[in-house]
């Protein structure tokens, strides 16, 4: 391994060990305030979690989820563009998909109903997701603020249509789907009866793999890297700058509304009003822990996953809000972090480069994100 | 007589929405942005529900709830500043961090998963909800002097013209011998404070701190910032203008009118209308998010 990629290696990994040791430090704090005994607690959030086939099974949907929010926040900062519109664009996509599984006649072979609803969901979120997109190119409106107002916007406008128009009496949820089921995995493996965990999982592992491809093999990826990274160059080599952002925040956008099958297809099998709350601001969680690159967020989604789910296995020993606590502290350090432990390594970098008398190739710029 | 009863429900409801303005013209006209005034209200509610609960006063209360604020901009600022994390995702984090520290510690010391015990208010419980329980409430005439104070700060104080500088043009402000971080640092924890006190206020109006009492009114307060184009006057209005918004659509509940759902979009709609420059362009402070200056 030559120096610059394990200055890069160091870049990626560092912050979260640095974030999860101060999450543990105040994790610490919080469990004495509350009279119990740190390594009971840990030990009870590990064994709720991973130790038995429930609690991975509840981990594994978790992750799901965020795996698709965490790709849609990470697409969107490789453009150099903030999407923090995750949850209005997750609830809509999950919305479509109930649609078409409620519209379509039950008779539909599966692979049909499955593969129609997720086209669906990726429509309803890109929809959602597209807007700010339009906004940003045609209007340059900021996207941070447009995606956030737009989540307000579209969870009342699902609230009304749902309440209004298609719910069950007495719920906040649409009549099962006919079609479109996505299997539970306890359906193969009855060791994971009762947890939410389904084949959803698969098709977000694919999803991070198409990511990855159209991120790096791609020449419409390749521009929309150029843009994040230096969108005047981009515009003079030729990059259609306006084109790429809103094609960038229409598939981030496109990514987060496919996660609503996780929940939609996949566990309850209709749509309910705030099945995505929080699910949008992990993501961005996930994303910049994950360092914006597929495979990480895919660890990343199940590091948070792991939290929430530990949060109810601790309940009886600490509140389970500890772990809300504990996933805001991992991003404030993670945040605070990066750019830190960048600097600090470039610094020494350049030093024993001078020292040296050597040229070390050029670090490669991060995109400049929330100008 | 309904004319007057709808004033004052539209008051009452604006107040939290003019602190918490004044809050978000404070922060992002000196370049930081304002996604945290959600965090800084629960904060302050919070605050406030400890600091009356523990004295007994009301007014030790909002001074608890507005350390709280404070306490959390200054976290921000120095994420921000010092260590040039990112605006968006340190705002993000800070609302959450606020969600679970309330929660938890809302077990910790009510034993309670929703809400605090009684909370000593101003006024008295016959007084109403009409214009007598809103006069002898202090925390009303401070919500209403918010923006116009901070209006006067910008626009006449030294203070006031390094703040704009520092927002609009930090290295020419540096250049002249503006400490650039200072400002920043005094107007975001400022910003903290202000936006506290709505939150300080929703908790002993309504006698209680509730879990996320402040249901997104920090984003509310965001907008109207925006929709005001970080004009103290004209974010004084839109706080008006949502909260009359408000006033109609509770009034309106049981009519079938309108459904409220479309009441409750007016805020978001106006400010990416505004955003887009559809009526009149929204042109944020030239600084405002940017990363490396300071």
């Amino acid at each position: 391994m030559n120096e610059t990629r394990k200055t890069q290696l160091l870049e990626k990994l560092l912050p979260p060990v640095v974030a999860l040791l101060v999450a543990i430090v105040v994790g610490d704090f919080l469990i004495l305030t509350f009279g119990q005994s740190p390594a009971a607690v840990y030990r009870l959030l590990l064994e709720g979690t991973w130790g038995n086939a429930y609690g991975i099974g509840q981990v594994l949907y978790k992750a799901t989820t965020l795996t698709f929010t965490g790709l849609a926040v990470a697409l969107g900062i490789r453009a150099g563009l903030f999407n923090i519109g995750g949850e209005g664009q997750l609830a809509a996509g999950g919305f479509v998909a109930a649609l078409i599984g409620l519209a379509l006649p039950a008779a539909t072979p599966a692979i049909f109903g499955i593969l129609l609803c997720t086209i669906g969901a990726a429509a309803g979120g890109g929809a959602v997701g597209a807007v700010p997109g339009w906004l940003r190119a045609r209007f340059g409106a900021h996207e941070v603020i447009t995606t956030i107002m737009l989540n307000f916007v579209v969870l009342a406008l699902l609230g009304w249509v749902v309440s209004a128009k298609i719910h069950v009496p007495e719920s906040l949820h649409t009549p099962e789907i006919r079609t479109g089921a996505v299997t539970r995995l306890s359906d193969i493996m009855p060791v994971f009866h009762g947890s939410a965990a389904n084949l959803t999982l698969l098709v977000a592992l694919a999803t991070a793999g198409a990511v990855s491809w159209y991120l790096f093999k791609t020449r419409r990826g390749y521009e929309l890297r150029a843009v994040g990274l230096q969108p005047d160059a981009a515009e003079y080599g030729g990059v259609d700058v306006a084109g790429v952002r809103w094609r960038a925040l229409a598939i981030s956008g496109a990514l987060a509304g496919m996660g609503g099958i996780n929940f939609v297809l996949g566990y309850k099998r209709y749509y309910e009003e705030g099945f995505a709350t929080g699910a949008g601001f992990l993501g961005i969680a996930v994303a910049l822990v994950g360092g914006n690159s597929p495979l990480g967020i895919v660890i990343a989604a199940l590091l948070f996953a792991t939290l929430s789910q530990g949060g109810l296995a601790v309940n009886a020993l600490v509140p389970k809000q500890m772990v809300d606590v504990l996933q805001a502290v991992v991003i404030l350090a993670v945040a605070t972090a990066v750019p830190a432990v960048r600097h600090s390594i470039r610094a020494s970098a350049k030093s024993v480069a001078r020292s040296l008398v050597r040229k070390t190739p050029l670090d490669a710029p991060t995109p400049e994100v929330g100008k | 007589m309904i004319a007057l009863a709808f004033l004052a429900q539209t008051l009452r409801i604006a107040i939290p929405y003019l602190f918490a303005g004044a809050g978000g013209v404070m922060s992002e006209r000196s370049g930081l942005i304002a996604l945290t005034l959600e965090g800084y209200m629960l904060g302050g509610a919070f605050g406030a529900a400890v600091g009356a609960l523990a004295t007994g006063s009301p007014v030790l209360g909002a001074i608890t709830g507005m350390i709280f604020g404070g306490l959390l901009a200054l976290l921000y600022a120095v994420s921000a500043l010092k260590f040039k994390a990112n605006q968006v995702v340190t705002g993000v984090a800070i609302n959450l961090l606020v969600i679970g520290l309330t929660r938890f510690f809302l077990r910790l010391l009510y034993d309670s998963s929703s809400n605090s015990p009684r909370v000593p208010g101003f006024g008295h419980a016959e007084s109403g909800s009409g214009f007598a329980a809103l006069a002898i409430n202090p925390l009303v005439w401070l919500g209403l002097l918010s923006l116009v104070v901070i209006g006067w700060l910008l626009a006449r104080t030294a203070f006031g013209l390094r703040v704009r500088a520092v927002g609009e043009h930090p290295e020419a402000a540096a250049s002249v011998g503006v400490n650039v971080e200072r400002t920043r640092y005094i107007a975001v924890v400022l910003s903290g404070m202000l936006a506290s006190l709505g939150g300080v206020y929703l908790a002993l109006d309504q006698h209680q701190f509730t879990d996320q009492m402040t249901a997104g009114r920090g984003f509310i307060a965001l907008a109207a910032t925006i929709f005001g184009r970080w004009q103290p006057k004209r974010v004084a209005i839109a706080c008006l203008l949502f909260a009359a918004a408000e006033t109609l659509q509770i009034r309106l509940q049981g009519t079938q009118a309108i459904p409220s759902q479309f009441i409750e979009m007016i805020p978001y709609v106006l400010t990416i209308v505004a955003l887009a420059g559809l009526v009149g362009k929204a042109v944020q402070p030239a600084a405002l998010g940017r990363e490396e200056s300071a």
